[in-house]
């Protein structure tokens, strides 16, 4: 589990993830937020559905996407905590599935 | 285009190169944009330098505190500065930028990419588990959020890996082991550098300082590991490694991996000036004059992601390359410029005294390095294995480009960055090629993925420009 040293001054606010809300700071590098929150997984493959988390946290890897917002694809550890924000896991395996039911 | 997005020089990067560069150019009345990803200045090296309080200095150290005054200057250097905004265009004529809230462009005499490093890929079974990240990622935990895991097994080589270990425990944070996976053969290889390295002000004392530091401590350290293997179903529960003593395993829910950093090269590799091969440095890089200049003659590469030398080389050879692009754009007479770039090239010769001995001293096993198991995942976004490497070569695939329909490495949306180098030595050890003839993908617009809607917002002015240039 990752923990926080020192609680900041920041104010806290609270984040919709999965559909729970979850007290963060604001401004919070929000991959960060979400690994001390223990949100796991972050996304999961289009190819095989594997379960993913960020590995870089410096915007190469791409694992740390999530949705945002309702935007997908979004690269969370680029991203900063705000007040009312929501974030849902990306399930790549299923995205693609639903496309392809659709077509 | 308005006035204000017309620069003499574009910066793309704001860590102690793009920080440097731009403090230099403005000093030379340079009109400078600096645009960047990051939400503040100060790269990875310092980030969020200019937030972190007197505790977290502490824990970061010395050298990481040193970037405040680097931040300061720049913010009051004059120069205009795009946070949270991803150079995915760039050329002759300018750059293009995108941020959630929408992007820009901006037109430039001369772009400085100041892209820096990023850590050296690590195939080994099971790296793409959640609960395993690098040791650099576990750094930038640490250094803009303060957080940490407990238990942590660190494994691989590098002077990285011993300061993220360190920082854990000024930090007070519980270190489950270390599994130090440098060749026991690179310590004579490095000793013939050594004389020239003792010359190198203060970083060796630093090194051997770090490695007290783990010694002093309780963590256990395993040396010479040879093999590692990351292990569980949906998430990392346990590491296993075998060592000169045997096969061993402990359980963990957190490894952090570092066998040392590379060029950031997407951007150069883009804008399509010449690289070469660094076997010392087991890397691509752009080729460059010694003022950061490449072949192309509006693009400048300068700090890490032109070659790793470390932060304080990488500042001045930011400045180094402003007064270039001063020179070239005709703002300094040629007595000036030779004036200006002594002082910074010596104190930069100085600090590269010690890098042939951390090259030579960390150079990363090649088992850790070039998969020899099928299993192993080499591109991570879409999931192909070393396996069907093998198999589209042994087919006839004749390079990294050309392994993308045979297989869909590098196809993902991180675009080859976390493969390429592993593909690269991968075919070279399969065909005998030398890297250098192996050749890299080939990377093209836009650097990062970015929305249809941004690239037909490129303003028609724009457009207008690159065709007239063509």
């Amino acid at each position: 589990m990752f923990r926080r040293l020192e609680t900041g001054a920041r104010g806290r606010v609270t984040v919709n993830v999965d559909g729970r809300p979850v007290e963060m700071e604001e401004g919070a590098n929000l991959a960060a937020a979400l690994l001390e929150a223990g949100f796991s997984p972050f996304r999961t493959t289009p190819a095989s559905g594997a379960p993913r988390e960020p590995y870089c946290m410096m915007g190469v890897c791409f694992d740390c996407l999530a949705i945002v917002d309702n935007v997908p694809n979004r690269q969370t550890c680029l991203e900063r905590v705000r007040a009312g924000m929501t974030v849902e896991i990306q399930d790549g395996a299923a995205a693609v599935a639903k496309a392809e039911e659709e077509l | 285009m308005s006035d204000a997005n017309c620069v003499d020089l574009a910066i793309v990067g704001s860590g102690p190169v793009g920080m440097a560069a731009a403090i230099a150019a403005r000093r030379h009345g340079l009109k400078v944009a600096v645009v960047d990803e990051q939400p503040a200045p100060g790269g990875q090296i310092y980030r969020d330098v200019e937030t972190a309080d007197a505790g977290r200095g502490a824990i970061l150290g010395a050298d990481y505190v040193a970037g405040r005054s680097l931040a300061e200057a720049f913010r009051e250097s004059g120069a205009s500065y795009y946070p949270s905004a991803t150079v995915w265009r760039l050329a002759s004529d300018g750059l293009s930028w995108s941020a959630p809230a929408g992007g820009g462009e901006i037109a430039a005499e001369r772009i400085l990419v100041a892209g820096g490093a990023m850590e050296r890929p690590f195939p080994v079974k099971g790296w793409t588990l959640p609960g395993v990240m690098t040791a650099g990622a576990a750094q930038i935990l640490l250094k803009s959020e303060g957080v940490v895991a407990d238990d942590a097994v660190f494994i691989g080589c590098g002077p990285l890996l011993a300061l993220v270990a360190c920082q854990y425990l000024n930090a007070g944070v519980r270190i489950r082991a270390i599994l130090d996976t440098t060749p026991p053969q690179n310590r004579m290889a490095a000793l013939p550098h050594l004389p020239r390295a003792l010359a190198a002000p203060g970083m060796l004392a630093k090194g051997v300082g770090m490695l007290a530091r783990i010694a002093a401590s309780p963590v256990a350290v395993s040396r010479r590991v040879e093999s590692v293997e990351l292990m569980g179903e949906g998430h990392l529960a346990a590491v296993r490694w075998r060592d000169p003593q045997g096969s061993h395993e402990i359980e963990t829910e957190r490894a952090f991996l570092h066998q040392g950093i590379i060029p950031n090269l997407n951007m150069t590799m883009a804008a399509g000036c010449r690289h070469v091969w660094d076997e010392r440095q087991l890397a691509f890089r752009p080729e460059t004059d010694v003022f950061g200049r490449t072949s192309l003659a509006w693009l400048l590469s300068a700090g890490d992601g032109a070659g790793i030398a470390g932060a304080k080389t990488a500042a001045l050879s930011g400045e180094i390359a402003a007064h270039a692009v001063a020179y070239d754009l005709e703002r300094l007479d040629t007595p000036s410029f030779e004036a200006a770039t002594r002082l910074p090239l010596n104190a930069r010769r100085r600090e590269l005294a010690l890098r042939p001995f951390l090259d030579a001293l960390y150079r990363p096993a090649q088992g850790m390095r070039v998969p020899e198991d099928d299993d192993v995942v080499v591109c991570r976004c879409e999931e192909v294995r070393r396996g069907e490497i093998a198999r589209a070569v042994a087919e006839g695939c004749p390079g990294p480009n050309q392994l993308k329909s045979f297989t869909r490495a590098g196809m993902g949306p991180c675009q080859g960055r976390l493969c390429g180098h592993t593909v690269v030595e991968t075919i070279a050890a399969l065909t005998g090629a030398a890297p250098e003839a192996v050749g890299y993908y080939r990377s093209r617009m836009p650097v990062k993925p970015v929305t249809v809607g941004e690239i037909a917002g490129l303003s028609f002015e724009n457009n207008l420009r690159e065709k007239s240039h063509g």
